[in-house]
């Protein structure tokens, strides 16, 4: 068709992809760094010693009445588990959502998390307050190694969340809370 | 939507009318190029990165036609339908052909300057079709109606209280009101109701992955997830030279994309798009609008590296001093004046000379663009096809004459200095445009070639 | 070594002190120069305006010129660098590309090929440096602030060899003073505000003079400088490191 037949007969001779980027390796542990880079960029996080100490944690950090819903089994006692059935509009009203992530990056203060962690896609989006919960040693340096550990891992839709929700763009001025939640907070079980 | 017309020269004299607004301009975009230094800095491997960015965007232009069938397969084997578009009227007809087959008469949009190459908005506008734009910078220079003035930061040339006034008027806040807190929880929570009950998102595309069909969003306001996960119809619109070979690609990307744009380490989502929902249509519009041309241009290809991060007008003197309006088109500053001559160079002839020339452009781009290099390239192609002053072919002809002949150079040498000095108004007077803000050089007792020979005869 | 001495059109015309300056501190370094008398110019303004196809003439004659030379050293940072990059002869490509690799810019000769380490100068001001953007970014004579990479400067080393020199520091180091050839014409609002805010960088550190590798940057801040009633000056690097 037109468009590719123009990109055929434009596009230069090949140019060899280069090889895997091989990155230096940092100095800085990566669960201080991680903590560092999270709280630069408006982030919290919180050192629980076990699951167990999960809900408690939840409770002093967020202890006003709110809906709270997790896709955590070990969370039913204290929020809702999240029903994958219902429209994603009924998930308006959430004051905390509670997800696991699948690992940290440190250079980025970063988590990422798939479709098979949220539940539903918006769940991490529309809530207030957003608390994602990772172990310490799943937390990585960098975007190489985060790529490398996704490698060709199937999901429908899965994302890197660094920080809570912000925007600068009235004059450069930082506000937290755009659309996203208003606040993240990283519970780091060791 | 009210462009500004004319040329670079004329809109940046105007826009220096207001020197303590330029200043402040200028101070805030060296600010974040300052950002940007400290984030790259604390990256031991940035050059490194940037040397692998642009090679892999070498070969991904290299191999468009491959990737682009590849992306195409593999996103059609995850559900989502791919559409092309050969140019903006095409773009915006499928967009529109979406909506009306869901009876959708409201679309809500996350940020894509693809959309405002192609005008979407006005063609939608007048196609009965609502748009709200959710980014808080594009939502602000909307309700002013403006095109926005930086890829990245759209409504960088305007003040708080002016954006106060807007929102009194269109947002509900108290008149007066100016903190930027409190205006952005005003868009907060009237946004919130648009993303509530918009039954189509449309979302820009920061990379494609060729090898798995996925599409990555960089957002810090979360407003194209808000979008895409309530919506029923997510569409993408993309042009195609946004393609990635490989996921563990992005590593590189998105390393060097937040830094270079913001000084931030990464977007606060990094979104990535794989499959429709469970009741979702999703869809990708793959534009052509020149770029296919483009990549046929031996010296200007390699423009369509450009992951859309800004830098270069953070960094550059001349867009700084003159702001985004004054480049009369979608995309500003260095990259914008290189894109765009090739989509009508009569029209953009200008863009190419505002600048001097000084590299920091090239610099600073991730994907290493000889942005500069690009700039002096264009100057000769646009010469070249007869769209340069009349009046300034004849003096440059005349130029070349008297510097290709030494006698001549001489004498008109000793010509100017003489009128310099006894009729100093050939020079000083209001038609002389250096003279209007600048002092004439003083006039020598001698040339230099006079002296040597001087001194030769001396010895 | 023979070494042809070219000197950029403008500073010919107005600022011959700075030429006269490069060919005595050429020449108290033990370098044997000639300065051929039938040179004009290099061709920058009219290539950078886009015609670059008009310039045979002056390139046939700058080859006329310098081919027979070891070195050919100039005390411009963009009239090198034009030449270098663009410097091309229809019948006689070969001369012209031999001759991109003699030219060097001053500071860079006396760096690289003198190593030079010791000048009998003395210029007891306080001095900013105004970094040329072609010489700097283009030539590489000093690191530009865009990269992630060391410090280094060739003018700046060769200034600090200067007796009682004190070099001033700059918010921003190497912004481009917005001379840019017709630039400062055709652009002339952005030019102007360009120069003028490096000025305000220079005196706001207590800059008493501005120095540079390229005397068309400081032409045009010295315009600015002089309709201001300013008592800062300008100065070719050149006469700065020849002063006594």
């Amino acid at each position: 068709m037109q468009i590719l037949q123009a990109v055929a007969k434009n596009q230069p001779d090949l140019s060899p992809l280069p090889n895997t980027f091989k990155e230096t390796q940092i100095e800085t542990e990566s669960l201080q760094l991680f903590r560092q880079v999270l709280s630069e960029i408006g982030g919290q996080s919180v050192l629980i010693p076990d699951i167990g100490a999960l809900a408690g944690s939840i409770g002093s950090l967020f202890p006003g009445v709110m809906r709270k819903v997790s896709t955590i089994p070990a969370l039913a006692h204290i929020a809702e588990i999240c029903d994958t059935d219902q429209l994603p509009h009924e998930l308006e009203n959430v004051g905390l959502a509670i997800i696991e992530g699948v690992f940290g990056v440190a250079e980025n203060g970063s988590v990422w998390l798939t479709e098979a962690q949220m539940g539903l896609r918006i769940l991490p989006f529309i809530c207030q307050h957003l608390v994602l919960v990772i172990r310490k040693k799943q937390i990585l340096d960098n975007m190489h190694q985060a790529y490398a550990r996704i490698a060709d891992t199937d999901y429908g839709f899965g994302t890197f969340i660094a920080g809570p929700s912000k925007t600068a763009d009235i004059e450069q001025s930082l506000v937290l809370g755009a659309h996203g939640p208003k606040s993240l907070t990283v519970l780091i079980v060791s | 939507m009210e462009k500004p017309t004319g040329k670079h020269a004329r809109l940046a004299e105007q826009f220096n009318a207001d020197e303590a607004r330029v200043d402040w301009h200028d101070e805030t975009l060296f600010w974040i190029r300052n950002k940007r230094d400290k984030a790259a800095n604390k990256i031991n491997d940035w050059e490194a990165l940037r040397t692998q960015a642009s090679a892999i965007k070498n070969n991904v232009l290299s191999n468009l036609h491959n990737y682009l069938l590849e992306f195409e397969e593999r996103a059609l084997d995850n559900g989502i339908q791919i559409h092309w578009a050969t140019d903006a009227a095409a773009h915006n007809q499928i967009v529109l052909d979406i909506l009306r087959q869901h009876s959708i008469t409201e679309l809500i949009k996350s940020k894509s300057m693809l959309t405002e190459e192609c005008q979407l908005n006005e063609f939608l506008e007048q196609h009965e079709v609502g748009v709200i734009d959710t980014d808080l910078g594009e939502r602000i220079v909307q309700l002013a109606k403006e095109p926005p003035s930086h890829i990245v930061l759209p409504c960088i040339h305007k003040k708080k209280e002016e954006i106060g006034i807007l929102f009194a008027e269109h947002m509900g806040t108290a008149p007066g009101e100016s903190d930027p807190q409190v205006l952005t929880a005003a868009a907060r929570l009237q946004l919130r109701q648009a993303f509530m009950t918009r039954r189509a998102a449309l979302t820009g595309v920061n990379f494609a992955i060729a090898e798995t069909g996925e599409f990555v969003v960089c957002t810090n306001e979360g407003n194209a997830d808000m979008g895409a996960h309530l919506a029923e119809v997510h569409i993408a619109a993309m042009g195609i030279e946004k393609i990635i070979p490989r996921r563990e690609h992005l590593g590189v990307f998105l390393r060097l994309l937040t830094r270079s744009a913001t000084g931030q380490p990464i977007t606060t989502y990094s979104s990535h798009f794989k499959k429709p929902r469970a009741g979702q249509q999703m869809h990708i519009i793959l534009v052509d609008n020149g770029r296919s041309a483009q990549l046929g241009r031996e010296d200007f290809r390699n423009s369509l590296k450009c992951i859309r991060c800004g830098a270069c007008m953070n960094t550059c003197p001349v867009y700084r001093r003159s702001g985004g309006h004054s480049y009369h088109n979608a995309i500003a500053g260095p990259i914008g004046a290189i894109l765009a001559p090739n989509l009508d160079m009569e029209k953009y002839a200008d863009l190419p000379f505002a600048s001097t020339l000084c590299g920091s452009c090239t610099h600073v781009c991730p994907v290493k663009i000889d942005i500069h290099d690009q700039l002096y390239k264009w100057r000769q192609v646009i010469v070249k096809k007869g769209i340069a002053d009349p009046v300034k072919v004849v003096a440059m002809k005349s130029m070349a004459y008297t510097l290709s002949n030494p006698g001549a150079y001489k004498l008109a040498g000793k010509t100017g200095k003489w009128l310099l000095k006894h009729l100093p108004l050939v020079a000083k007077n209001n038609f002389n445009t250096w003279y209007k803000n600048r002092e004439m050089p003083a006039v020598p007792k001698t040339s230099f070639n006079d002296w040597y020979i001087k001194q030769q005869n001396d010895e | 070594m023979k070494v042809g001495l070219f000197i950029p059109c403008y500073v010919d015309q107005f600022y011959p002190e700075s030429a006269i300056a490069t060919l005595q501190l050429l020449r108290k370094l033990g370098v044997d120069v000639e300065y051929p008398l039938n040179q004009t110019c290099c061709g920058q303004p009219m290539a950078n305006s886009g015609f670059a196809h008009l310039t045979s003439g002056c390139e046939a004659l700058f080859i006329q010129n310098f081919a027979r030379f070891d070195y050919i050293v100039s005390p411009s940072g963009s009239c090198t660098l034009h030449l270098k990059e663009h410097l091309h002869s229809a019948h006689a490509p070969q001369s012209a590309l031999a001759l991109r690799h003699k030219l060097y810019e001053l500071t860079e000769f006396l760096t690289d090929v003198l190593k030079v380490s010791a000048l009998n100068a003395r210029f007891p001001y306080r001095v900013g440096i105004h970094q040329a953007c072609h010489g700097q970014r283009g030539l590489k004579l000093a690191q530009m602030s865009e990269l992630v990479a060391k410090p280094f400067s060739k003018p700046l080393s060769l200034l600090n060899m200067v007796e009682g020199i004190e070099m001033v520091d700059l918010t921003r180091p190497d912004e481009c003073c917005g001379f840019g050839g017709t630039f400062c014409v055709a652009e002339e609002a952005v030019s102007v505000k360009m120069g003028k805010d490096r000025i305000a960088d220079h005196i706001s550190h207590g800059a008493e003079f501005i120095t540079s590798t390229d005397m068309s940057c400081l032409m045009h801040l010295e315009g600015l400088l002089k309709r201001s009633g300013s008592k800062v000056k300008v100065l070719h690097i050149a006469e700065i490191l020849n002063a006594s």
